[in-house]
């Protein structure tokens, strides 16, 4: 863990054209106060690597609204209209894969596995392109593995080292994807002294965690 | 009863004392509604939680809690809270026993098409091909025609989602079982005549020689 950021440090860290990972699910469990400081840096042409885009305004929303974004993978973006009316003008190229594909094409990014084989997307147009590997009779398709320059993981508490605990349904993406960003910015809703999360509770080590942002105030 | 409650209180006859279900967003999810606490059921969403709960009462909400649509949730005792990467091996792995899914279109191989409309509307497949190629069992809950087009057809025209053939459709119309011979019609909504579905239905059913109304509690 080399220190904490304020949320317009985390945004100069983060160059225009880099390739993000950004947990939460609809928002939740999305570090939100990062996404502000990267629409008011008015960043461009990232590349977002989330579940969704979350609805206009909220969470990822923010950064479309904003069009900082030139990139998409993602599994759903059907609830956020912008994000589909930029697909179809061609500003934003949409790469949609099945959900339980994407986290796992993340594992594999974070874990140092050459990628992963799915039954998810077999027959589909989801197969278009790809290697359909035969294991034991069974028919898989071979999906590689997606690492990004940056994850921007939102977290319950974090301690002193880095250590994070997540609550609920806010953990969704972010355990995964703290593995598999080059530089790891986690954005928790309060830092406690170390000891505070008890081992059995970290979900997220602070060996992954390269910044926190500084608490809101 | 109007046609999404008919729908939902038959697809809740479905589910079996202790099994783990999966419900997608909209007409799937009011199922929960007349399933008995007594079957000690757990609902998964599959944002992260298993025993999906109640709305939780005016003021309670949390918003690390809720549902795969964003929507707030509680959740019942034993339940667990996991990330997506566990979520989507429950899905994928066979650990779950039955996932309900609304349709856009179901053929006469028992192939569901439920994610895109060329050209109209691509929202993306969320988990929707994960949880049909996984779960031990697919249900799909939909209404029998859409702006008096049949859903029930003899070839998706529009992209599928999944190579498997689902279990079971439920419509306002009927209970069909896709089967290795085609389309066999199980049930008719009350006061519904083979007549009447036969005449909304563009693929071929299989009809046998008895087709006993729904019965709902």
């Amino acid at each position: 863990m080399k220190g904490a950021l304020t949320p317009e440090q985390a945004a100069e860290l983060i160059p225009d054209g880099a390739s993000l990972m950004i947990g939460g699910f609809m928002a939740v469990g999305t570090p939100e106060r990062m996404i502000d400081a990267l629409v008011a840096r008015g960043a461009r042409g990232l590349t977002v690597i989330a579940n969704d885009t979350a609805t206009p305004g909220k969470g990822i929303g923010k950064l479309i609204s904003a069009g900082a974004v030139a990139r998409v993978i993602a599994s759903h973006i059907g609830l956020n209209p912008e994000t589909q009316g930029k697909m179809i003008s061609g500003e934003i190229d949409c790469e949609l894969v099945p959900q339980g594909t994407l986290v796992e094409r993340i594992r594999a990014g974070g874990m140092g596995l050459g990628g992963v084989l799915t039954p998810a997307g077999l027959a589909t147009e989801v197969e278009d392109g790809k290697q359909v590997v035969e294991v034991e009779g069974n028919r898989f398709l071979l999906e590689t593995p997606l690492k990004a320059d940056f994850a921007l993981i939102g977290a319950w508490q974090a301690d002193y080292v880095g250590n994070l605990s997540y609550l609920l349904t806010a953990q969704n993406f972010n355990p995964v994807m703290a593995l598999a960003g080059r530089t790891v910015i986690a954005e928790p809703e309060s830092i406690v002294p170390v000891g505070v999360i008890p081992p059995d509770s970290v979900k997220t080590p602070g060996v992954l965690v390269d910044h926190l942002l500084v608490h809101a105030g | 009863m109007d046609a999404k409650e008919l729908i939902a209180r038959r697809v809740a006859q479905e589910i079996r004392p202790g099994m783990l279900v999966n419900l997608g967003i909209g007409l799937p999810s009011m199922v929960a509604t007349y399933v008995p606490a007594s079957l000690g059921v757990f609902f998964q969403a599959e944002n992260g939680v298993i025993g999906l709960g109640a709305r939780p009462p005016e003021g309670m909400e949390d918003r690390h809690l809720t549902d795969a649509g964003g929507g707030f949730v509680s959740a019942v005792p034993g339940a667990a809270s996991i990330d997506s990467a566990m979520s989507f091996g429950l899905i994928r792995g066979g650990h779950l026993g039955m996932t309900v899914l609304g349709g856009l279109q179901v053929d006469e191989a028992g192939h569901l098409a439920n994610w895109k409309v060329p050209g109209k509307m691509v929202p993306g497949m969320g988990g929707a091909m994960d949880l049909v190629t996984g779960a031990a069992r697919v249900v799909v809950a939909m209404q029998h025609a859409a702006r008096g087009a049949s859903k029930i057809v003899p070839r998706c025209t529009l992209p599928l989602t999944a190579l498997r053939r689902v279990d079971l459709v439920v419509t306002d119309l009927a209970v069909i079982e896709p089967t290795g011979v085609g389309l066999i019609l199980r049930e008719r909504a009350p006061g519904v005549s083979l007549e009447d579905i036969r005449a909304a239905t563009e693929a071929a059913l299989v009809i046998p020689a008895d087709v006993p109304e729904m019965t709902l509690d």
